[in-house]
């Protein structure tokens, strides 16, 4: 079986059209990493430090009879949230005095009659907290010069710029979609943005190796022919392993349960991400830097 | 194409090994012969999976060196009297120094020359006249109070590894992190709450005199002598369950301290059937408490551990053999946990809990279920579509992607890795990107092929055109992998040791293991048209 072959889209022609899009969702993406800055979006408390307990009722229970049992225990500021399926509530506190033990026990003086259990919880100190935010922008700016110095060595510097330009798109791709639809920005978004990071390499690198090959076989065709012949011809690569990677994803989205499922959605959307911005992203970055030998002597001319 | 017997060979060795490092983990008793050097553990699961408690615990170590001022300034009291020198006020300011106050510049002297002698590390600032005494002020230096400092983490994570080991709980995990906190992991602990409790008390076990010139009713902080100190002794009844505090003025100076303790047991008392510990004095405590309750006695002894009366008897008469008895109102888990603390050992400055993790069992057996549920059906999706599109050399990056998987659980079974939810999703995720290297030689073969290529130089071309690209990938895949690995914590790192160990494995199964099947088969076959 085969989807494509021979292709012949003119991918560089819609550069222009890509650039817009993907400067829109750039400024959205840049944005969300003030707001995580600011910690203004809605920040897990592993960087914001505080509680989150997941407890489990016997019987149905609503926010509301939570609230206000937590409320007359005196713990006020609490974000809560159902869980779908077994009468199951996720509270929150952010930057909180009280301890997850101290929510317990007002949770069981004051429903008395509807026995729980606590399936997990989680206290974060905020010490720990920034630890965590400079671990983690460490990491970020690590990963990202050690992947520039590797494509430099193997390709040219203009390629490895063209790598990260794309791989920091997918990021801020990622974080923009986060941040628009308030999810939880918390460690384990960290965990896959970076994995998408390495995934987006990887399909970047596939398309600019195809690319070196063919500029050295075609020396005289302009770089946008060259470029738009070697993006054709990956094209059926990338898409099949684009394809079977989400769908790997896509099944953790839909069944690997409560847990997983922040995690198992910021790598459907990265794997999206990343597939388009190896193609209309890191591509015509290097088209544009490299110079055209026809285009410049047709100016000369 | 020659000389594949070897990477036959070698690939046929890995599985052997990945079923022998896995055996324990699937099969639930060993057989009687699965002895010697034969591996005997379970791929370990992570918290998020089996359940438990992840502690990231700070050492106050100020308040260590804090304690190791106090106990000099007790010290330089003690030598002084001995001395007949006479001073007004020994005792720590702020939290480096201890201020000495004498009556003449002569006894400051004295005092400066047996501070020199006993204490070399520590500076001595000259002394001051303050309203017609000499002050003299010493500090202790910043490298010296690193070093306690270093010293009291140490001794914490000794004191905690010991509390745990008695707790009982399996394979915990116990280690420094950073310059002052201590990483705690108790896998599979159902009562959570009880063991942070008994990790987390300092124990400081102290036997102090009760002042009964002062009553204790009315007293505050500021209207009780200098040398003493105001507590309160906690009392829950037993069937209310209400606390009751009573305030108790006892001397400040501790007579004697936890670390004379040989032993702790808990004993239930026979007449009216109530736990107590009953404690054990070294030689030295032994002589101590004999001496003190032979000068004490008809007075009141208060046994205080952490700033909290347990409980204040009348001494009797007095009592020799160097046992004692710390009697309350607690429960026989509360006394066998006091037991615990006592016998392990007091922490060198108090803890405080930074961060807690607690998953309870049924949600990790829940994400054990889900997460291989999710893991199996992507596997299976991947392998329905790479069996549509490339037919039988599909089926053979199938078989690569198994061997994947196999030799990934093996090595993580073998290196004692830990398997996380996290871990699991890096697993399907390498499922996506091991059918990639396949798909990048697939298509190169396909591209050869259509020039015209027989099957075999088709297949050869593809996979050296394929090799660099590859590489490629997979070291810049590697490099992320290799930074979250190193700056990860709990999950993430979990996360990290699959990655990273996947795209390796991944490196030998797309480049060996499905090359040694396809040149086997063409050798042997003589195929004309390859099912791609």
């Amino acid at each position: 079986m085969e989807l494509l072959r021979n292709t012949n889209i003119d991918f560089m022609g819609l550069r222009k059209i890509s650039f817009i899009i993907s400067g829109i969702v750039a400024i959205v993406g840049i944005l969300g990493v003030i707001a995580i800055g600011r910690g203004t979006t809605n920040m897990g408390i592993d960087f914001s430090g505080g509680i989150a307990m997941q407890v489990k009722f016997t019987q149905p229970v609503t926010t509301q009879i939570v609230r206000d049992a937590l409320g007359k225990g005196g713990i006020h500021e609490v974000e809560l949230q159902e869980i779908t399926g077994g009468n199951q509530i996720l509270v929150k506190m952010h930057k909180s005095e009280k301890t997850a033990q101290s929510v317990e026990e007002v949770l069981k003086q004051q429903i008395p009659g509807n026995p729980f259990t606590v399936e997990s919880s989680t206290e974060i100190g905020p010490s720990i907290g920034e630890k965590l935010k400079k671990d983690t922008l460490i990491a970020v700016a690590l990963s990202m010069l050690g992947i520039i110095l590797y494509i430099a060595w193997r390709f040219d510097f203009k390629f490895g710029v063209g790598a990260v330009v794309a791989t920091m798109h997918d990021v801020l791709a990622m974080i923009a979609v986060f941040y628009v639809l308030h999810k939880e920005v918390n460690i384990l978004l960290i965990t896959a943005v970076l994995t998408i990071a390495g995934y987006s390499l990887t399909d970047t690198v596939v398309v600019f190796d195809r690319i070196r090959e063919n500029m050295h076989k075609s020396l005289k065709d302009p770089m946008f022919v060259v470029f738009n012949r070697s993006i054709n011809e990956t094209l059926s690569r990338t898409i099949i392993t684009s394809v079977t990677t989400f769908l790997a994803a896509i099944s953790l989205y839909l069944f690997g349960g409560e847990v997983i499922n922040d995690f198992a959605f910021a790598l459907v959307v990265g794997v999206v991400v990343a597939t388009y911005s190896s193609i209309f992203v890191a591509s015509p970055i290097v088209a544009l830097w490299e110079k055209n030998p026809e285009a410049t002597e047709a100016k000369a001319a | 194409m020659k000389g594949y017997t070897w990477r036959i060979s070698l690939i046929l060795l890995f599985i052997i090994a990945s079923f022998v490092y896995l055996t324990p983990t699937l099969v639930d008793t060993l057989p009687s012969w699965w002895s010697g050097l034969l591996p005997k553990d379970k791929i370990h699961l992570g918290l998020d999976l089996q359940g438990g408690t992840h502690l990231v615990m700070g050492v106050e170590t100020e308040k260590a060196v804090e304690g190791s001022l106090d106990l000099v300034a007790t010290d330089l009291e003690d030598s002084l009297t001995q001395q007949n020198l006479r001073y007004k006020s020994i005792a720590r300011v702020g939290n480096d120094k201890v201020q000495l106050v004498l009556y003449d510049r002569g006894s400051a002297d004295a005092a400066q020359a047996l501070i020199k002698k006993k204490y070399p590390d520590m500076q001595i600032q000259p002394a001051t006249d303050e309203a017609g005494f000499i002050a003299m002020q010493v500090r202790i230096n910043e490298k010296e109070a690193q070093v306690r400092k270093d010293r009291a983490v140490a001794q914490a994570l000794e004191t905690i590894r010991n509390r745990i080991d008695q707790f009982g709980v399996s394979e915990p995990v116990i280690q420094r992190e950073g310059l002052t906190n201590i990483v705690v992991q108790l896998p599979g602990i159902k009562d959570p709450k009880r063991a942070i409790d008994l990790i987390g008390k300092t124990a400081r076990l102290e036997f102090k005199l009760v002042d009964e010139t002062v009553n204790a009713a009315t007293a505050t902080a500021s209207s009780i002598p200098m040398d003493d100190e105001l507590l309160y002794e906690k009392r829950a009844d037993a069937t209310t369950g209400a606390v009751s505090e009573t305030p108790i003025v006892v001397k400040k100076k501790a007579i004697i301290t936890g670390d004379l303790l040989t032993d702790a047991q808990i004993r239930i008392d026979s007449q009216y059937n109530q736990p107590y510990v009953a404690i054990d004095f070294n030689s030295t405590g032994a002589r101590l408490f004999d001496q003190v309750t032979a000068a004490n006695v008809g007075k009141r002894f208060a046994i205080v551990l952490d700033n909290n009366v347990y409980s204040a008897p009348v001494i009797r008469e007095r009592i020799s053999g160097g046992s004692a008895q710390i009697s309350g109102s607690f429960t026989e888990k509360e006394a066998a946990d006091l037991a615990i603390v006592l016998r392990a050992g007091s922490l060198p400055a108090p803890v405080k809990i930074l961060q807690n993790v607690t998953v309870g069992p049924s949600l990790g057996k829940d994400s054990i279920h889900k997460g291989l549920m999710a893991g199996l059906i992507g596997v299976l999706l991947v392998v329905g579509f790479m069996a549509v599109y490339y037919k039988l050399c599909g089926m053979v990056a199938n078989f690569g992607m198994v061997l994947n998987i196999l030799f990934l659980m093996g090595a993580l079974s073998a290196l004692g890795a830990t398997l996380t939810l996290p871990g699991i999703a890096a697993i399907v995720l390498l499922v996506g990107m091991s059918v990639d290297s396949n798909v990048l030689i697939f298509e190169r073969i396909r591209e050869e092929l259509r020039l015209g290529k027989t099957p075999h130089a088709a297949l050869d071309a593809g996979y050296d055109k394929a090799f660099l690209t590859i590489m490629d990938s997979h070291v810049t895949a590697l490099i992320t992998a290799a930074v979250l690995f190193q700056f990860g914590t709990g999950p993430v790192k979990g996360f990290a040791v699959s990655l990273s160990l996947g795209i390796i494995i991944n490196l030998f199964t797309s480049l060996v293991s499905t090359k040694v099947i396809f040149d086997a088969y063409l050798e042997r076959a003589h195929v004309k048209r390859l099912s791609i």
